[in-house]
């Protein structure tokens, strides 16, 4: 174990993966010398060269459309959007090229590529360059959609995602880069792909959430506990595909559940979650309907106020929780 | 690569099935046997197959929404073509891929791609791989006219150009996209002229010519695999028929598809053929025979081919 970043993990991630395997390159505007422009692959360059640590001009859709091009014949590319938001121009080589080639060439084709997508608000970036858009990803089947809250399970969960045979999407919340925690330093720290994660554990109330958000409500949790309220809090990792009998499990045992997430409400993956729930066997368990607490459904805006009033805020996850407990 | 007879009978060949994969496909879509759509590549003949046939073992090749012929002249077998259209499973994509995305990658046929502009980036990470592993092997990157008004060629073939990988980017200007002629999509009049713009070579090829298309392939691709980065090649051709399945081609005249059916690629390679006493017209006649019964082979083994399980429908969706 080693105390670091997340964003540190993320190049020790991405790091180890290339020593490891030689198919394993990494391409992106500005990840050379300069080393992102988050700093996440600081160092890279001058370990593995311009031949495997590629600058790109800006050119996201070359970029994704040559990952799956490159993966479709035998590497296994790391590429980084400089901003989650500029997916949008690499949609048609994401959706339309690396997520069906396989399916539609009956099967026969591989597409193991890694996009990493730093996203999320509370930089004063604003509309452009704070989303949170893993929902738009999560509708694609043949995508796979990750998350991580920490550094660690950044490191093992970026592992698997390299290791992987399709294209997985990483979504990496910006104000995690600079958290820090004990990571593991061992090569063969990988975390499983498609695999919810009970963060902690309770039994009054269900709370399933994903990347900085989830710390929220570590906190918010804290405070209800000292009232006598036990949450558990569900970590789904992976987005989509998505595990969903630990989070059935959880609400089976708490009868009760709320998903909380920064991305906006309407389309989201919170919809997707209550709706999952509520088909499942957890339904007759339930005793208040299932909650969501998202993002309000407007751009990220400039101002800093009103950028935190976007994003679910500690009052409006207590109020969920008194909410579901009957408690208001 | 000298132009042997054996390649030139293997190229006549091909461009024959070519013609027959099409017209069996008109036909089946007007008996309702094929769906979706479908886009006849009759008249480009020489243009997609001389030029895929310019590669070498190895190469890869990615293909258009109008890639029968292109598929074709890469090798693929007309068995397993027709098969998917017909959606079986002994297709090339399982009856899941249909005309617009016919592939094989294993082979290094990247596929037929719905999307227009679609294979640019594809085929440059594709180039990109054969470089970082030093394989020798370029990509041979279809397009059409229309889609050099795409984004994706502008950074794809910039990419290309700045990292010097072997790809060739082989633009098929039947004129139109769709309805549109290239006079009303672009401010230039060769495409070709985009290249400079990259510092790439342009250069333009007369795509009914099917001797000239394979040796400018060819010759490009020499430079191509020594490192020299990409070249683009405008080939000049033309469509009979309409864009698709129902495309009443008020967009053009009668005269002008006449006069281009006059430019017949087929017929011109036989002629050169008999011309330069490279082959007899039995010997032409033979072929072209040959082609038909290997194209009733094709249909008949499509016919019979088993449709896939319906439990296949999510198969295959994540390796
Ligand atoms: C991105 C995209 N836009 C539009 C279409 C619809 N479409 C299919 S083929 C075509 C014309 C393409 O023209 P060109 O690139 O010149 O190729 P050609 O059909 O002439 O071979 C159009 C507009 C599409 N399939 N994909």
């Amino acid at each position: 174990m080693k105390e670091m970043t997340y964003k540190d993990a993320i190049n020790l991630a991405m790091s180890e993966e290339m020593r490891k395997d030689k198919n394993v390159i990494f391409m992106g505007e500005d990840i050379g010398v300069y080393g992102g422009a988050f700093g996440v692959s600081v160092g890279m360059f001058e370990e593995f060269g311009e031949e495997r640590v590629k600058d790109t001009p800006i050119s996201e859709a070359v970029i994704v459309g040559a990952a799956a091009g490159a993966a479709a014949t035998g590497l296994r590319p790391i590429c980084e959007m400089m901003f989650m938001d500029f997916i949008t121009i690499a949609m048609d080589n994401l959706v339309n090229q690396a997520a069906k080639m396989r399916y539609m060439f009956g099967g026969k084709a591989k597409v193991p590529m890694t996009l990493r997508l730093p996203s999320g608000s509370g930089t004063g970036a604003a509309a452009q360059h704070t989303q949170s858009l893993e929902a738009w990803l999560c509708h694609v089947p043949g995508l796979k959609v990750v998350t991580a809250s920490s550094p660690a399970e950044a490191k093992g969960l970026l592992k698997a995602a390299i290791r992987d045979d399709n294209p997985v999407c990483f979504v990496e919340h910006k104000l995690l880069y600079k958290m820090k925690g004990e990571v593991p330093v061992d090569d063969e720290y990988v975390l499983p792909l498609g695999q919810s994660y009970v963060r902690k554990e309770g039994t009054d109330v269900t709370i399933v959430t994903y990347g900085t958000i989830l710390h929220r409500v570590l906190e918010v949790v804290e405070e209800v506990e000292k009232e006598g309220i036990s949450v558990e809090v569900v970590d789904p990792r992976t987005l989509y595909p998505m595990e969903t009998q630990t989070i059935v499990d959880s609400v089976k045992k708490t009868g009760r559940a709320i998903v909380v997430h920064e991305a906006a409400k309407t389309g989201g993956l919170g919809g997707e979650i209550a709706a999952m729930i509520s088909e499942s066997e957890a339904f007759d368990y339930l005793d208040a309907p299932v909650l969501r607490v998202c993002g309000l459904d407007t751009p990220i805006p400039y101002n800093r106020n009103l950028e935190a009033a976007v994003v679910p805020s500690v009052e409006a996850i207590k109020e969920a929780i008194y909410k579901v407990m009957n408690r208001k | 690569m000298a132009l042997t007879k054996e390649i030139l009978m293997e190229m006549y060949l091909r461009m024959n099935h070519a013609r027959h994969f099409e017209e069996k496909v008109a036909y089946f879509f007007s008996r309702g046997m094929v769906h979706g759509t479908t886009h006849l590549s009759v008249g480009q003949e020489a243009s997609g197959v001389a030029s895929a046939m310019a590669l070498d073992d190895g190469d890869l090749a990615s293909l258009t929404h109008r890639g029968h012929s292109q598929a074709i002249g890469f090798g693929l077998d007309i068995n397993r073509m027709m098969a998917e259209l017909l959606g079986k499973e002994t297709g090339y994509c399982k009856g899941k891929g249909g005309s617009m995305h016919i592939a094989d990658i294993e082979n290094g046929n990247l596929g037929a791609n719905g999307i227009v502009g679609g294979g640019y980036c594809i085929s440059t990470g594709a180039a990109l791989t054969q470089q970082y592993n030093k394989t020798g092997k370029l990509v041979l990157c279809f397009s059409g006219d229309g889609s050099t008004n795409e984004g994706t060629f502008h950074e794809a073939v910039n990419l290309a150009s700045i990292w010097k990988l072997p790809v060739i980017f082989f633009i098929e200007n039947n004129l139109y996209g769709m309805s549109t002629h290239i006079e009303k999509s672009m401010n230039i009049k060769d495409i070709a002229d985009r290249a400079k713009s990259y510092g790439i070579p342009g250069i333009i090829v007369d795509g009914n010519d099917a001797i000239e298309v394979y040796e400018t392939v060819a010759k490009a691709a020499e430079g191509v695999r020594a490192g020299k980065g990409p070249v683009l090649i405008e080939s000049k051709t033309y469509r009979w028929q309409g864009h698709s399945k129902s495309d009443a081609q008020a967009y053009r005249t009668k005269d002008e598809v006449e006069e281009w059916k006059e430019k017949d690629p087929i017929a011109r390679l036989r002629k050169f053929m008999i011309d330069q006493g490279m082959a007899t017209a039995e010997e032409m006649d033979e072929v072209e025979k040959q082609a038909k019964e290997n194209m009733e082979k094709a249909v008949e083994f499509a016919r019979e081919s088993p449709e896939p399980p319906v439990e296949s429908v999510t198969e295959d969706v994540y390796a």
